[in-house]
């Protein structure tokens, strides 16, 4: 009787291990946010890209060490009118629905994602026009050199002409007049997944594409992925834990040594496209928040070069980051175009030279501040506020925290209401300009959208604005150095880190991480 | 019966207190003590309850470091064991120390009073709000009655949690930014306030429309006494018993209540945390072996939360004398 | 207080029906009848007034422009959105227009997802209404026979301890005791699913967890954690009736005929707890509803309490309004069910109300 037990307690054992062994091409991935929406124009976000990347593709893509290489386009450079981009077309690719991609999608695509409703159209807004030279090639015109046009591309996903305009979706949804269109709720790509199923914030199923054209180019080793949100952190890492997902993204750095530990999980780490700083209004006459009257200390970069020193980038790397993050010196991560090591290089904490160069300002005493800071956006962002907090009482400055969730932090950067704030910023583009564009300009009606500092330089402004136009690669590094020892000799902003990914996984899953947080799944490897 | 009873609760949590012997004598006598020294559960509750009271009233003494004032803190100290002293800075932490280096047993006694304090504060401005609204509501009747319950019916039908948040959202609105965290006690406590007043109201209301027509209040109108003194001073202390009962359970629904709206990031200010947010900030650490951030805070609301609740449920037994 | 009156209440009713004439029936419909038309006015007013607060607290929820625009977006984009959200127009403006579109029908399209807000919130109740019923029955049949049980064994050890115990459940916050239960039977104990909805199966076009029994295993924690609250509230209710229906005339007599004491204790005490039991439950459905937030995000538990968190953080006010809305539209029907009860058992309502 026992035997017999145990003899069919051994062979459904067996079964369930057979069985788990065919599902093993099933991907269960959670990470904290779904996507938003399924046009592929309407949002410019990271969980909505992630998951249009499975379905849609662009021209080109970066792969999962952040490269650029051929997507939908197997060739691209300027032609002889530098205004003029040639793509050339991969040919025999078709839509998950049948049809053929041709030219006619692209320039449909293109003009599409340049809409006003669409979320995409300040990425390409170097474009003046998208023309079909022939069925598979495709002539791009901007309105002056743009030697980058191809970085903007990366996330500027492909649709079926001929479908989205039989389903009525020739323009991104005009949310605010209750527009609605199938587009949302339907895909039809030529990526290397199909939509099974997906119900919003809950669980989205993917197929394999078996049509898919880079089959034997890409492993393809899933054949089904299961992706599905989960909000908090704990819960995501209890899922994994408890072996109901195989791969999550955003673990939060105090479980990283749990996942690490445990038997069948793995860790795996990159450095981000993402650091995080502190930016200081340092133009204003006078600031709202201080307790000095008539005077703006931040104006001084005595003190500014104090703050900077009076931060113990260590301690917060080892403490509220848990050793995941790299410090830096400079606000660009290492993969972008212009970053050197002497920049990187953080100066060290030293709190008697701070005092010191306060004591010098005339600000011996110190002063009051209220520092803004996003609650959740970044990786344990109000924890580094308030070791900044801690950091900064030590000479003096007394700060006073206030920390919101992301809706209400951003628009007082946006509307240059804040007097001293956190910000963290990630490169599409990997290159230098793009920082400048935003973060050093001074504000514009175009540029320097985010540059709340009040920092305002004529002839950085100058310098800045030939970099869109400068051809010569040579030239254009070494203004890109000129601008990067100005803005740090200035103490524009305070840099903090950059911040480290990390993905849990199931052991049987060979994955590595990608520093945009773009998991390709046509990637995936299984042991 | 009901001024004995208020004198034996105030006694309970201050048995030390020397009164007239007569009141002694009265009290120790009563039924109220002798059910008090037969159940050991409430001895050790209210006494667990001072004990807080008494943590909190003097956590600036006690604690032994100033977790809130920034300059004081040292991020090194961070993640520190309980009974342990920190490797870099060579603190001793007796309950270990947060992500910022803040000793938990600090932050415990500074988090009980802010708890305590909206509680306590919210549930008398309920309690007020409640007795006066159902005074006017039961004595004077008519349309009067008709609004004020109609107002505690549209009440009812808000579940606390939501009453708070709207309440919040709004607050926050008016209120200028660097008022916020002072202010943001204060909306919590009128926000959990108003969602407890109801339950005094239709308490107190219903005991004021029985009293109204005895003989002693009409007599008392005759000889022209004021609406005003008629009710608090003739009317409410018939009420006091049943008023004891709903504050007491109030307090622990309040202190709860505010737990909940930090877990919805409406609750204290990280600047100034109650429990509820020292247990929101602890819950991230449950999976990742820091056990004592979580576990302290929540075992110390456990401890105040349960005593209240139990001492409510004690009083609201021995007060009522058909249970007995 | 108010449990003493309903037994003698329901005894009033019993008689008054059944001395009750045809024309007085009639009356008391006509003015049954005006009193739900009076209610369904008040209804109304409570729904414009929580409509109103809303959308005034919306101002201060943040910007959903930034949410809505990339990084990449200018100080321009930013304006003509906004021009086009019509979020510039006082709120009075955008109130009065929320209302007449969704006095249509119309509650607008999601800022975050781009769908239409009610397709959106339909999908979602079905999950926080199984939700809510699986932990109503739960916290029902618990508390029901819990409550009865420790009134019968008044002084009884095990009687005091479920007492205390419960106490423990009403003690901590929701969240923490899900968090622990995840923790608990999730990832020690690896028993039951800590997220999610687990399997749905589709009746009469709404899917539905509970009918699968993956699906039932995902609900037994969030059920669990969302009842818990109101296992305690109708377990001492029970308790508390029972312990004064036991102790009137009505018990007394039934123990001097010489019934059992089984038959007293369930075939008469227990049937006069019911209906102050029953209102109240009735009235904590709303409650439940409101805690599922808490619970739905703790279980990442796909129903409009979660989509109503996110809603927030995106500050996508058409979903928030639809949501305060509906809860206010769930909360003033059971009250009004529940007062259009009382009025039909006790008939002095309607004197005193007048």
């Amino acid at each position: 009787m026992t035997k017999t037990f145990l003899k069919l307690t051994a062979a459904s054992v067996a079964l369930c291990a057979g069985l788990s062994a065919v599902n093993a091409e099933t991907l269960r991935w959670a990470r904290a946010g779904d996507s938003l929406t399924l046009d592929p124009h309407a949002q410019n976000e990271g969980p909505t890209h992630t998951l249009a990347h499975q379905m849609y593709e662009p021209l080109l893509q970066r792969d999962m060490e952040a490269q650029i290489i051929p997507a939908l386009a197997t060739s691209w450079e300027p032609t002889e009118d530098p205004t003029v981009w040639e793509f050339k077309l991969r040919e025999g690719v078709k839509f998950h629905g049948g049809e053929d991609f041709t030219a006619d999608d692209v320039v449909f695509s293109f003009k599409r994602a340049m809409m006003p409703t669409s979320a995409m159209k300040e990425l390409l807004n170097s474009i003046k026009d998208v023309r079909k030279v022939d069925d598979y090639t495709v002539h791009f015109e901007t309105d002056g050199p743009n030697p980058l046009l191809p970085n903007n591309m990366t996330n500027l996903f492909i649709m079926d002409s001929g479908w989205a305009t039989d389903n009525g979706c020739e323009a991104p949804q005009d949310i605010a007049n209750g527009g609605d269109n199938p587009c949302v709720r339907a895909v039809n790509g030529t990526g290397a997944f199909t939509l099974e199923s997906r119900k919003q914030d809950s669980e989205t199923i993917l197929k394999q594409n078996p049509n898919y054209w880079g089959k034997g180019e890409f492993p393809l080793e899933v054949t089904e992925i299961i992706y599905t949100p989960i909000q908090e952190g704990a819960t995501r890492v209890s899922a994994l834990l408890s072996g109901e997902v195989d791969l999550i993204q955003d673990v939060p750095v105090q479980d990283l040594p749990i996942v690490e530990r445990t038997d069948g999980l793995k860790l795996n780490t990159a450095a981000q496209n993402r650091t995080i700083f502190f930016g200081m209004n340092q133009g204003a006459d006078d600031l709202t928040s201080d307790t000095v009257d008539g005077k703006n200390p931040l104006a001084d970069n005595r003190v500014r070069e104090a703050m900077n020193i009076a931060l113990n980038r260590d301690a917060i790397k080892k403490i509220v980051m848990r050793d995941q993050s790299a410090p830096t010196g400079v606000i660009m991560p290492p993969f972008v175009n212009g970053w050197t090591e002497a920049l990187d290089a953080y100066p060290e904490y030293d709190v008697a030279k701070a005092r010191a160069l306060m004591e010098e300002a005339g600000y011996g005493d110190g002063f009051g501040i209220t520092l803004n800071c996003p609650n959740d956006r970044y990786i344990n962002d109000e924890g580094i506020c308030q070791a900044a907090v801690g950091m900064l009482g030590q000479i003096g400055v007394k700060v006073n925290l206030d920390a919101k969730p992301k809706a209400q932090h951003f628009p007082l950067i946006q509307n240059k209401e804040t007097d001293f704030y956190m910000l963290g910023w990630g490169v599409p583009t990997f290159d230098s300009e793009y920082i400048f564009n935003f973060l050093t300009h001074t504000t514009t009606d175009k540029l320097g959208s985010w540059n709340a500092t009040g920092y305002s330089n004529p002839d950085l402004d100058a310098k800045i604005a030939s970099l869109a136009s400068e051809t010569d690669q040579e030239v254009r590094n070494a203004t890109i150095a000129e601008i990067w020892d100005t803005v740090k000799s200035e103490n524009l902003y305070l840099p903090i880190h950059n911040q480290v990914l990390n993905w849990g996984m199931a052991d049987k899953v060979n994955f590595a991480v990608q520093p945009e947080d773009q998991p390709h799944f046509k990637f995936l490897t299984f042991n | 019966m009901d001024n004995q009873s208020s004198n034996a609760v105030e006694a309970q949590s201050e048995p030390n207190v020397v009164s007239a012997p007569s009141t002694l004598q009265r009290w120790a006598q009563s039924d109220i003590w002798y059910s008090y020294k037969r159940s050991p559960i409430i001895i050790v509750s209210s006494i667990t309850f001072t004990l807080l009271i008494f943590g909190a009233v003097f956590s600036a003494l006690l604690s032994p470091y100033t977790p809130f004032d920034p300059s004081s803190l040292n991020l090194m100290n961070g993640f520190t064991k309980p009974l342990s002293t920190n490797e870099f800075t060579g603190d001793y932490f007796l309950l270990g120390t947060d992500d910022q280096g803040r000793d938990v047993f600090s932050t415990i006694l500074f988090g009980l009073r802010i708890s305590l304090f909206v509680g306590v504060v919210a549930v008398l401005f309920a309690m007020s709000l409640g007795v006066v609204l159902g005074l006017i509501s039961g004595y004077i009747g008519g349309w009067i009655d008709g609004v004020i319950m109609r107002i505690a019916d549209i009440q009812m039908t808000f579940p606390s949690i939501m009453v708070a948040m709207l309440l919040y959202g709004i607050g926050k609105g008016l209120i200028p930014p660097d008022l916020r965290d002072e202010m943001a006690i204060w909306v919590l406590i009128i926000s959990i306030g108003l969602s407890e007043w109801v339950q005094f109201a239709r308490t107190v209301r219903g005991a004021t429309m029985v009293e109204r027509e005895k003989e002693y209040i009409q007599a008392g109108r005759l000889i022209g006494l004021s609406r005003w003194t008629i009710m608090l001073r003739h009317i409410l202390p018939n009420v006091t018993g049943p008023i004891l009962v709903i504050a007491t359970i109030s307090l622990a629904l309040a202190i709860i209540a505010e737990a909940t709206l930090s877990f919805l990031g409406v609750g204290a200010p990280k600047t100034e945390p109650s429990l509820g947010t020292l247990i929101n900030v602890g819950r991230q650490y449950i999976l990742s072996g820091e056990w004592w951030i979580l576990l302290f805070p929540s075992l110390t609301l456990l401890a105040l939360a349960l005593s209240v609740n139990l001492f409510g449920d004690w009083l609201r037994d021995v007060l009522n004398p058909k249970l007995r | 207080m108010d449990s003493q009156n309903h037994a003698s209440i329901s005894t009033l009713v019993k008689k008054t029906y059944q001395s009750g004439a045809l024309a007085s029936d009639f009356r008391l419909a006509c003015k049954m009848f005006a009193f739900i038309i009076r209610r369904l006015g008040q209804a109304l007013l409570v729904l414009m007034a929580v409509g109103f607060v809303s959308f005034a607290m919306f101002k201060f929820m943040g910007d959903p422009v930034e949410n809505m625009l990339g990084q990449e977006a200018t100080a321009a984009d930013r304006a003509e959105l906004e021009e086009r959200l019509g979020l510039n127009d006082p709120i009075v403006v955008q109130y009065v227009r929320y209302f007449q579109r969704a006095l249509t029908g119309d509650f607008g399209v999601s800022y975050r997802v781009g769908l239409p807000v009610g397709e959106v919130i339909l999908e979602r109740l079905p999950a926080t209404l199984e939700l809510a019923f699986l932990s109503g029955v739960i916290a029902i049949s618990l508390g029901f026979i819990l409550g009865v049980y420790t009134a019968i064994r008044r002084d009884g050890y095990l009687a005091n301890f479920i007492m205390t115990a419960s106490l423990i459940g009403v003690s901590l916050p929701t969240f923490l005791i899900g968090v622990f239960l995840i923790w608990l039977f999730a990832v020690k104990l690896g028993w039951l699913p800590s997220f999610g909805r687990g399997e749905t199966r589709s009746l009469f076009g709404v899917d539905l967890a509970i009918l699968t029994w993956n699906g039932f295993k995902s609900m037994i924690l969030p059920a669990v954690t969302l009842g818990l609250y109101q296992m305690t509230l109708i377990m001492r209710l029970v308790r508390a009736e029972m312990l004064e229906v036991l102790r009137t005339d009505y018990i007394r007599f039934a123990k001097a005929r010489g019934l059992s004491q089984r038959s007293v204790n369930f075939g008469h005490a227990m049937k006069n707890t019911l209906v102050p039991v029953i209102t109240v439950t009735g009235l904590q459905f709303g409650s439940i509803v409101a805690f599922a937030i808490i619970t739905e995000s703790v279980f990442q538990w796909p129903g409009v309490g979660l989509l109503f968190i996110n809603a927030v953080s995106f500050v996508d006010i058409p979903v928030m309004s639809a949501y305060l809305l509906l809860v206010a539209v769930i909360f003033v029907t059971v009250n009004l069910i529940v007062d259009m009860l009382y009025y039909a058992i006790d008939p002095r309502l309607s004197v005193r109300s007048n």
